[in-house]
């Protein structure tokens, strides 16, 4: 492959419905527990998203968004202050991800957290308070009401009105230019790899 | 910015391009592989139909969930089971060679590397684990990766990454008797603080650091990480040459050894190198340092009051009195003579043949002190052979302490091997996080290898110099 930019996909629009998570602070061991990290595939990750949230000790529904059906479908979550702080785990978003989330709008995320979203195509966009915490109470009252994210553009159109949002400019840029996956933009190098591979000097022949 | 280091020079050599996202795009000499971090890699290449780019330069083995008491199969925890059979999977496919139990050579990572001589200086190393900066004291440019980055250098045999910045850790003086490579970085990170290294690799220099074997040189580099710097390295000399030397891999290739040496010297650190920070600390001052809290950076030399939580950085307060009540300790005191019920010799930073030597030395003639369940963890099977050969497992299993297997073991609980409540633990690894050892409510004390023998005969923190040494014919 040569142009690096045709594997990867633009990541510059986000449209689907909302699910609330509201509270600050929440780590990636609420996220994603640490024992549901003896796995050997991300994939079955999806269904223990905020686990100990959502079921006790006797693996019954506790009252929880992700628990209800009329969220079930949802892509876009709603978050508030410092969302995925913690350890640096991959299996936080990977878990959101799977669950089927493909855009977090919050007030603040947690540096690491943003930055493995981002490897994962996933925009992290903030507002301040008030603006996400309307955008929660909608949600909450509009479960099938679509939410229009434009990445580039940075606005969130729901239920008829026009907010802004901020993106990071380096992550707007990956997402919007569609540069934000390293293995295709690495792979398009392959001749330059190769070349460096034979200019060092200890044994990397094949 | 740093310029004529280690660092700049191994960063140029291996820098394939900058990429478009502003990171530099780089080659990795060697790839190690683990069965905890690297099967959701193996998945995402599957979902891309991507194949692994250089099996050869990649290699693999066990040693996170790895039992270390009974290794038959299939292993009685069933989710460890399926890590080890995706990992056998995933190398058989992909034709890496692994270093699984049957080989003799099995292991942790960070000591199997080195013990095999693929290890190198001016290589640049990676392994999906925080720890890979040990292999910084071969002078080689190493350092711990995420998931997707795995997913990167299997595909494509590169990484993403941003250059840093330089710190020089001039470490002058002669260490005294009884004091450590341990102590030495738990007092850079005491002083430097958990978060010090941020945007930094540290390159360790001094008189102190030249003295040191490729080992303890090992034990530092391994820490970098808990100090905040993403990798550590020690320019190679002599010492290095020395150990390579009789490593597998030039006893088998002796040729290249002689091609090689000309590269090693042209990327030590110029004399008149440019550092963008140097800290100087002298060795000769320091006592063995051991831990009150839970960081590694909360230490304290054996003899030093525990901090009172007022005298810190305000923004190191909360998390000190945290750690005190956690930990049980009151400022004022010192941490000789704290109770402890397990004493673990094990872990990448200090498992290997010289650790366990000078630990069997303090333990010969005695015994285990009641109540204490003691264990030693080799790094790496060639180390648990070696010791077995030289009669230090008998010293150890005659003194009461249990000998097992190699692997992570209680280094972070993720097999059997674990804390149970509120028990405290005099512990040779790196880590000190509540939790860490596999309980919550554990407490673990990190020192030495030689404090952790000394604790473990008489059950509590005791300055091992103190305690008269048996020598062994
Ligand atoms: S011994 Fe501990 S620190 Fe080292 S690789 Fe294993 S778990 Fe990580």
């Amino acid at each position: 492959m040569s142009d690096p930019t045709e594997e990867i996909p633009e990541v510059d629009h986000v449209t689907g419905t909302g699910i609330p998570v509201r509270g600050n602070d929440i780590d990636t061991d609420q996220i994603i527990p640490a024992r549901f990290m003896k796995v050997v595939t991300f994939d079955g990750l999806g269904q223990f998203s905020f686990f100990d949230l959502r079921f006790d000790d006797d693996d019954n529904e506790k009252d929880h968004p992700m628990n209800e059906e009329r969220f079930g479908d949802a892509n876009v979550m709603v978050v508030n202050n410092n969302f995925g702080c913690g350890s640096s785990r991959e299996h936080a978003p990977q878990a959101l991800m799977r669950w089927g989330i493909d855009a977090l709008i919050g007030e603040g995320f947690a540096e690491i957290f943003a930055g493995n979203c981002l490897a994962l195509g996933i925009p992290t966009l903030t507002a301040d308070h008030e603006t996400i915490n309307d955008l929660q109470q909608w949600v909450d009252d509009n479960p099938d009401g679509e939410i229009e994210i434009d990445v580039a553009a940075e606005t969130v159109r729901y239920g008829g009105r026009e907010v802004g949002v901020t993106v990071d400019d380096a992550q707007r840029k990956a997402l919007v230019d569609g540069i934000w996956d390293t293995t295709a933009l690495m792979k398009a190098n392959e001749r330059s790899i190769a070349e460096t591979a034979a200019n060092l000097p200890y044994a990397t022949g094949n | 910015m740093s310029e004529g280091t280690l660092y700049d020079k191994v960063w140029n050599r291996h820098k394939v391009t900058t990429l478009p996202n502003g990171q530099d795009q780089l080659f990795v000499g060697l790839h190690l592989i683990h069965e905890v971090t690297s099967p959701q890699a193996f998945g995402m290449l599957r979902e891309r139909d991507l194949e692994v780019a250089r099996s050869d330069l990649t290699h693999a083995t066990v040693d996170h969930i790895v039992p270390t008491a009974d290794q038959s199969r299939p292993y009685s925890d069933d989710a460890a089971e399926e890590m080890m059979s995706e990992l056998e999977e995933n190398v058989r496919d992909a034709g890496i060679e692994f270093n699984d139990p049957t080989t003799g050579n099995q292991g942790i990572v960070h000591v199997i590397g080195p013990e095999q001589g693929i290890t190198q200086p001016g290589k640049t190393i990676v392994c999906g684990d925080s720890h890979t900066s040990t292999h910084g004291a071969f002078g080689a440019l190493a350092f711990g990766i995420g998931t997707s980055q795995i997913r990167d250098v299997l595909a494509t045999q590169t990484v993403a990454m941003e250059k840093q910045q330089v710190r020089k850790i001039q470490v002058d003086g002669e260490l005294g008797e009884g004091v450590e490579a341990k102590d030495i970085v738990l007092e850079i990170i005491r002083r430097l603080g958990t978060e010090g290294g941020v945007g930094y690799v540290y390159e360790y220099a001094g008189e102190a650091i030249e003295d040191l074997g490729m080992e303890g040189r090992m034990s530092i580099c391994n820490m970098s990480i808990e100090g905040g710097a993403r990798a550590g390295y020690v320019n190679p000399d002599g010492t290095t040459y020395d150990w390579l030397r009789e490593t597998d891999y030039f006893q088998e290739h002796p040729e290249e050894f002689d091609e090689l040496m000309p590269y090693w010297e042209s990327i030590r650190s110029d004399d008149d190198a440019e550092y963008d920070d140097v800290v100087t600390i002298d060795a000769s001052e320091l006592d063995p340092v051991v831990t009150w809290g839970t960081t590694p950076g909360q230490g304290v030399g054996i003899h030093d009051p525990i901090p009172e939580p007022e005298a810190l950085a305000a923004d190191k307060q909360d998390t000190a009195r945290r750690a005190q009540k956690h930990m049980r300790v009151e400022p004022g005191e010192t941490m000789a003579g704290y109770d402890i019920d397990v004493a673990f010799l094990g872990s990448c930073t200090n498992a290997r043949l010289p650790d366990l030597r000078r630990a069997a030395r303090v333990v010969k003639g005695r015994e285990v002190a009641d109540d204490v369940r003691a264990f030693v963890v080799p790094g790496s099977q060639r180390v648990q052979r070696a010791a077995e050969a030289e009669g230090l497992a008998d010293i150890f299993r005659e003194a009461g302490f249990d000998w097992r297997n190699a692997g992570c073991s209680m280094c972070l609980g993720m097999n059997e091997d674990q804390l149970e409540g509120d028990e405290a633990c005099a512990s040779s690894s790196n880590r000190n996080f509540v939790g860490r050892q596999g309980s919550k409510d554990g407490r673990t004390v990190l020192m030495n290898p030689r404090m952790v023998a000394a604790a473990a005969v008489t059950g509590e923190v005791t300055d091992v110099r103190d305690l008269r040494e048996v020598t062994i014919a």
